[in-house]
């Protein structure tokens, strides 16, 4: 048998251009919610063209009619994206975005110790190296401003008459916040390196971060070093730590230790984790570039070091805080 | 769900079977189709960056701090971001995927989530490095699914578009008086015997019919026209005084099924 195409067609244009229409809007407004009729119709629409879709390949008649075919193939296919789409519409609500952010840190907590864990660990190799050898400094912290003496940079800092960042703050925040939002990032995304990338990632900074600390320690300068550090550190580091989470988990999805369920299905439930891990961080780097450039690199006795490390502090506190309990039910 | 493969081992379309037993397929993108997408998102991005600057340079005179900053994050901004709201708002589609006619869809056939669409963008990163895409173009070519690593984290694939039409037979095969669908049961043999492919390209020599060189014409129609006679023979009055053009508007006529004598 045979279908008399262009007579079917005729007949079946009308539902098709009715579903064509309703996909459109859909398309036009994703936020839009149906009402039950409108539902009840786009799935009679949907019924009926994967019925005329069938009734074209049972019949053969899309060796004739190629076109045709396709066209039906991509109603069918668009509208079973909308009818068969079993996870919540995203909707903006403000709050829930905020509260997504510690909700997912905490659903994913033995990430974030892990990822603390090997920059910790980075941290006690850059003391170790810099303890064994002081002259491996430039090699661990590979910045001109870090290569100095410590006591040398603390004296100059102090005595600075005037404002070496006067008419640049604001482009270096934003130096700053893009640089550790990109790495942040980076942080994330090397977890499809099955987490390799991210622990290279996590151990390095940690490198930096232990020698750095250890030079001024030894130097005697670990107020300086905690009033220098500590208002923008109190959240850059811990934003970094949580880029980390977010490839680690990421990793962990890829990998599926335990977990019999297919990687993609694994993959697509933490996807919004990671979102809001990522998302939650970024918007803390924005505030630590701010503080880094307008606050950090004034020291005693434009600002006092107490004042600055009482404000570190808060923040590390306001911070855990937020991640700890915000949201929880 | 299955996929369609190549001799080479790679797919060349994600099939899926729908609860109600239809079956549907997305042809999966080249990766040099979706090179040349990049290349034109790599232009618009590099056009909206440089219109910032402008304005920035403008606002420079205000004050050169805050218009280096503020132009800093939004070049970063715009980098991160063109993809991610494009593909959100043009449902999987940027500027060069709408002009090669591709699109991010979710590899299950579902509707796309923004967390799907953030994640692969964010993994470009990845895919970029060292340079010009090489970690995510070696990814899509070893890929059974085209796949660059942004996709495969975010459960996606790039599929090429299809926008399937009847087409318009009454601009290129006007009804008129059809001397073969006074045979009907010749008429249903060569419906029947026409290969899709021969149809296809019959249906788009007509449409195309006034932008051909008149010789080429001719011998192009004369080439489909020995195909189809080929396939069913018509009485001799059926086919007299019938050029090959008015040939083959009434064998497309009798193959749509919409001729009468």
């Amino acid at each position: 048998m045979i279908l008399d195409v262009a007579r079917f067609a005729a007949a079946e244009r009308p539902y098709w251009d009715e579903l064509s229409a309703t996909l459109e809007k859909l398309d036009g407004d994703p936020e839009r919610r149906m009402l039950l009729a409108e539902v009840e119709r786009l799935h009679y629409l949907y019924e009926r063209a994967s019925a005329d879709l069938s009734r074209m390949d049972t019949f053969a008649t899309f060796a004739i009619a190629p076109g045709l075919r396709a066209y039906l193939e991509s109603l069918v296919s668009r509208a079973y994206m909308e009818i068969h789409e079993t996870r919540a519409p995203v909707r903006i609500r403000w709050k829930q975005v905020a509260l997504a952010f510690p909700r997912a840190f905490r659903r994913h907590l033995p990430a974030f110790a892990l990822s603390l864990g090997i920059t910790l660990l980075g941290c006690g190799m850059g003391w170790f190296a810099l303890r064994q050898d002081p002259r491996s400094k430039a090699v661990l912290m590979p910045f001109p401003g870090l290569t100095g003496s410590p006591a040398e940079r603390v004296a100059k800092e102090e005595q600075a008459q005037h404002d070496r960042y006067q008419g640049v703050k604001a482009s270096f925040a934003a130096q700053l916040m893009t640089h550790n939002i990109q790495v942040t990032v980076m942080a994330l995304a090397f977890g499809i390196t099955f987490g390799v990338g991210t622990v290279i990632l996590l151990f390095y900074n940690g490198v930096i971060l232990g020698a750095v600390a250890t030079d001024y320690i030894v130097a005697g300068q670990g107020v300086f070093l905690a009033g220098w550090l500590l208002p923008h550190g109190s959240i850059e580091i811990p934003a970094i730590l949580l880029g980390g989470q977010a490839g680690l988990v990421l990793a962990g999805a890829l990998i599926g230790w335990g977990d019999q369920t297919s990687r993609s299905r694994r993959l697509r439930a933490v996807a919004r984790d990671l979102l809001a891990i990522v998302a939650g961080a970024a918007a803390l780097l924005v505030w630590a570039g701010m503080v880094e450039s307008f606050i950090s690199q004034y020291h005693q006795p434009v600002i006092p070091y107490a004042v600055k490390i009482a404000f570190g502090l808060c923040e590390l506190t306001a911070l855990t805080f937020f991640l700890g309990w915000a949201g929880r039910e | 769900m299955s996929f369609a493969e190549k001799p080479g081992g790679r797919k060349s379309a994600l099939v899926i079977e729908t609860p109600e037993g239809v079956t549907f397929s997305y042809e999966l993108a080249t990766p040099f189709l979706r090179m040349l997408a990049w290349a034109v998102d790599a232009a618009a991005i590099a056009a909206a960056s440089d219109a910032v600057g402008t304005v920035f340079r403008e606002m420079g005179k205000l004050s050169s701090d805050w218009a280096n900053g503020i132009a800093a994050v939004s070049f970063f901004v715009i980098q991160i971001g063109y993809g991610m709201a494009l593909e959100w708002r043009w449902r999987g589609q940027t500027l060069g995927k709408r002009i090669f006619g591709l699109r991010v869809v979710d590899a299950q056939g579902l509707r796309l989530e923004f967390s799907q669409i953030a994640l692969r963008n964010l993994l470009r990163l990845v895919d970029l490095l060292p340079a010009l895409y090489l970690v995510g173009g070696i990814a899509a070519f070893a890929s059974r699914n085209a796949q660059r690593l942004g996709d495969f984290a975010a459960n996606t694939i790039v599929a090429r578009e299809r926008a399937g039409r009847l087409p318009n037979l009454e601009r290129i095969a006007p009804a008129r008086y059809n001397s073969l669908a006074a045979y009907p049961h010749l008429a249903a043999r060569l419906r029947s015997r026409a290969n899709a492919e021969a149809v296809a390209i019959l249906t788009r020599a007509l449409e195309l019919r006034d932008g051909y060189d008149p010789t080429a014409r001719v011998a192009l129609y004369a080439e489909l026209a020995d195909y189809f006679r080929s396939l069913v023979e018509f009485p001799a009055a059926a086919l007299e005084g019938l050029t090959d053009e008015q040939y083959l508007r009434g064998a497309l006529r009798v193959i749509y099924g919409t001729a009468r004598a």
